[in-house]
């Protein structure tokens, strides 16, 4: 479980139908650590992500997996090195908390020995990880949004992958289920030195948690690396075509954005 | 959160695993004992079905008939009408079952079951035109039937492709083919010189009067090949459940898996349809029926094709016996049928879904 995987993309465009969404993007993925990917609504962020496992194929170029291309690996191979949580899967009408997360394990199941004493272990392990125990045995219907979340969470963890694709994970959650959530995604970073890669909407809590961020603007590459090198207010400003103020946040050190809009601007801000 | 939780650097609790096992361990067995009981069921049924009619012949005498000795009366009366039909009844109905779940679970929708989304139709306008207007038989109807309920389910995808298929624009394009192929079936038996009752109802709701070896056969054979294919898909097609996105991320071939999948539920189809006309709703029915009682969380394929054999056994047991006048096996299931489609349709225009 330590072995570190690096996910490279070269050269990579991707498009739905006759439109193109990413343009030839070159990207490295850092291993072992939490990367964020953001950008403006549509600007091809989740596509990206996508295709990183497999679900989309790219219209040139590739997706790298240690020098392997991800859309050449056998199926099950792929799925026991990288995970992905979508940004809305469907839970089964009534299946249980406990069933839900099994499913996460199989691509580590074959035909005819299904399951195991380990798979056991692997689903109770990301139960105790999510905080969810004590659902094991609900329904999922039945839970809240930031239960439900912490679910899916669950499953992702369960297929135990070196590598985490997240699709906005904090969609829908209220600010203190976001902190969880990322708090446990560090967590696994930390401890088990599980790579994460997660598309977030909120620019200041992907600074806060990301150690490498990427930021797309139009389908091409805008900005990587130190979130401090990459969210300026140059960059706010080519992405999101929105004035800010980058600060210091206090509480960790990392780049805070404050925009600025036409309204409740108290003192006159130097944005040149 | 305070703390790293242990789990991630320990392992979890022993009382956590047991749990989880424990769940695991009694929904399994749940499962286990509904297809005991479905199994027993089913042959309860199938017997009965063998020995009810007219004239009622008792076990022994049905013992021997089937292990091929000579008894009076009940050789020709089971041995040649009762057996294929209770034979040709149990084959379709796990057929119908089988292909039903499947579409319903890959499509993540109880509407798109083969019979609501015309594929039914389509096998049955094919070989309703091959016999009726063509006076073909045997392999040939059952191979129009097949590659006419190909051709719709193909149809059908792609004319609701539009990147990737949404579940209810399919429905509702099937809906309509539907409409139009049973229009079709209509028309051809309204023109036909061999326009009779019987043949009628076949293409219309599906019938099993006139079943005979030679019906039986064929589905055998589409069981015997089509139905372990599907059963070697059964993870995947749990998977399927979660959405193709996450389906993916778990290590499935979406689109393998939906190609394989589609071939072989609608051979499963046309066969059945081929020997029996599209018996109306089992399809549809048995997937919901086995959910409710097998519970959520578990794979439905072998438990729906039994409720599936079992419906359309007790229904052309009921429509042989029950009433004064003898119905076809379609016209009961279709009463079983219609008023849960409507409940259905009720249902999720409260839940303010889409279908």
């Amino acid at each position: 479980m330590t072995a570190d995987h690096t996910l490279t993309v070269a050269d990579l465009s991707l498009g739905y139908g006759d439109r193109t969404v990413i343009e030839s993007l070159d990207l490295v993925l850092p291993p072992g650590r939490v990367t964020a990917i953001v950008g403006a609504n549509a600007c091809g962020k989740s596509t990206l992500l996508r295709s990183m496992s497999r679900l989309l194929r790219p219209r040139t170029g590739q997706v790298l997996l240690d020098g392997e291309q991800v859309h050449r690996l056998p199926a099950k191979e792929l799925a026991r090195a990288l995970g992905l949580l979508p940004q809305a899967p469907t839970a089964p009408e009534g299946i249980t908390v406990s069933d839900l997360v099994g499913r996460g394990r199989n691509p580590h199941q074959r035909l005819l020995s299904r399951w195991s004493a380990e798979d056991d272990a692997a689903v109770a392990a990301a139960l105790e990880a999510t905080d969810t125990v004590e659902l094991a045995d609900r329904p999922v219907d039945e839970l809240s949004g930031g239960q439900r979340q912490r679910v899916w969470i669950a499953m992702a963890l369960a297929q135990q992958t070196d590598v985490l694709l997240l699709d906005e994970p904090t969609t829908y959650l209220d600010v203190s289920h976001q902190v969880e959530v990322l708090d446990l995604l560090t967590d696994l970073n930390r401890t088990r030195g599980t790579t994460i890669v997660m598309v977030l909407h909120d620019l200041n809590l992907a600074a806060r948690y990301a150690d490498h961020l990427v930021a797309l603007a139009g389908g091409r590459l805008h900005a990587v690396g130190d979130p401090h090198a990459v969210l300026t207010e140059d960059t706010v400003r080519a992405v999101f075509g929105l004035d800010c103020s980058v600060i210091i946040d206090p509480v960790s050190g990392r780049p805070l954005m404050l925009p600025i809009g036409r309204h409740h601007v108290a003192a006159p801000v130097d944005v040149s | 959160m305070t703390a790293t939780p242990t789990s991630l650097t320990t392992g979890p609790a022993p009382e956590t695993v047991a749990r989880v096992a424990r769940g695991r361990g009694r929904r399994r067995a749940r499962r286990r004992a509904v297809v005991v009981v479905l199994v027993v069921l089913v042959v309860a049924v199938f017997a009965a079905s063998l020995m009810v009619g007219r004239t009622f012949y008792p076990p022994g005498d049905v013992l021997r008939v089937v292990l091929g000795e000579d008894v009076p009366g009940a050789s020709f009366t089971v041995g040649r009408l009762r057996l294929p039909r209770a034979v040709l009844a149990l084959l379709v109905g796990l057929c119908f079952g089988l292909a039903g779940v499947t579409f319903q679970t890959m499509l993540r929708n109880p509407l798109a079951s083969p019979d609501i989304i015309g594929i039914s139709a389509g096998s049955s306008a094919a070989a309703a035109v091959a016999i009726v207007t063509f006076g073909l038989s045997g392999a040939a109807v059952s191979f129009l039937a097949i590659v006419v309920g190909l051709g719709v389910a193909l149809l059908i995808y792609v004319l609701a492709y539009r990147d990737g298929v949404a579940g209810t624009r399919l429905i509702l394009i099937g809906i309509g083919i539907a409409a139009m192929l049973e229009s079709v079936i209509a028309y051809v038996l309204s023109r036909a010189a061999a326009w009779d009752l019987q043949e009628a109802t076949r293409w219309l709701t599906g019938s099993l009067n006139s079943a005979g070896w030679d019906d039986v056969v064929p589905t055998l054979l589409a069981l015997v090949v089509l139905g372990p294919l599907l059963l070697t898909r059964v993870g995947d097609l749990d998977m399927l459940q979660l959405g193709d996105d996450a389906a993916s991320a778990l290590g499935v071939r979406v689109e393998r898996t939906r190609v394989v999948v589609i071939v072989a539920a609608v051979g499963l189809v046309a066969f059945a349809t081929a020997a029996t006309g599209p018996i109306a709703f089992v399809a549809f029915l048995a997937g919901p029926i086995a959910a409710r009682i097998v519970g959520p969380g578990a794979s439905l394929l072998v438990p729906s094709a039994l409720v599936g054999a079992l419906l359309v056994l007790v229904a052309d047991l009921a429509g042989q016996n029950l009433f004064d006048h003898r119905y076809p096996v379609g016209v009961v299931t279709g009463v079983l049928g219609a008023p849960y489609l409507v409940y259905l349709i009720v249902r999720t225009n409260r839940a303010g879904g889409s279908l």
